[in-house]
């Protein structure tokens, strides 16, 4: 079965089959960049026990999609995959998987990093921590596509 | 009319469910089924400010309008990544 460039799954995530997915034969990439998004033991000074990601599941994908289109947008020669796993995370699991490939090493490792940024504005995805004493929600920002602030601020940092 | 509301993260917590079926009276929207919501579950209105809301699994608006058969989303400050 092909592996899709966009996921929401609650399989274990691999680099490896996305960059397959994302490889292009014909010679016309220069560059493959990829980031992977860990499950960390510190958090605002808490031991984390494990993550707990939910989604709602048909908006985040769409979210997705959202972000690599705003991707090519910026970076044309750009091609991008995104999986992003839900459900009960260990610590040191990986809950992200992005591969940018590009004609050139600027525009891969740019469009990378926006997508990071972006996921982070706005896909509808939640971690919930489990800590040593507790757990808690965790809330970022508000989703809003449409901000224009926030999109040219993942713009900068992508482009830093 | 009915719609399907889906809450989620702490959203979900603080209404004890992440699916409610609520009758509102039509024509209606998305900011009158969050205040009708709020009415029967107070602690959910701290979230007015922060969050952002869904129509039929799409980004939307409060001020969008709602049909029978809808279904929409609250959704807390996202913590993807």
């Amino acid at each position: 079965m092909s592996v899709p460039l966009v996921a929401v799954t609650r399989d274990p995530l691999s680099l490896d089959a996305l960059s397959a997915a994302v490889a292009d034969a014909t010679g016309a990439d220069g560059a493959v960049t990829s980031f992977v998004g860990l499950v960390r033991q510190d958090n605002l000074g808490r031991k984390v026990a494990h993550l707990d990601y939910e989604a709602y599941e048909p908006l985040a994908v769409r979210g997705l999609e959202r972000i690599v289109d705003e991707a090519k947008a910026n970076w044309p020669s750009a091609r991008l995959g995104v999986h992003h796993r839900i459900g009960r995370l260990e610590l040191g699991e990986a809950s992200i998987v992005i591969v940018a490939a590009s004609a050139h090493r600027a525009d891969a490792f740019s469009a990378c990093r926006y997508t990071i940024e972006r996921v982070k504005q706005i896909v509808p995805i939640w971690k919930h921590e489990h800590f040593e004493g507790g757990d808690v929600w965790l809330e970022g920002a508000t989703a809003d596509p449409d901000d224009e602030t926030a999109r040219q601020t993942a713009y900068r940092i992508a482009c830093a | 009319m009915r719609v399907t509301v889906r809450l989620f993260a702490r959203l979900r917590d603080l209404a004890g469910s992440g699916e409610l079926v609520r009758d509102v009276p039509g024509p209606a929207t998305i900011e009158q089924v969050w205040r009708s919501l709020v009415k029967d579950m107070p602690a959910l209105g701290d979230y007015e400010r922060t969050m952002s809301v869904a129509l039929n699994a799409d980004y939307s608006r409060m001020n969008a309008a709602v049909q029978d058969g809808d279904e929409v989303a609250f959704l807390p400050p996202v913590s993807g990544g």
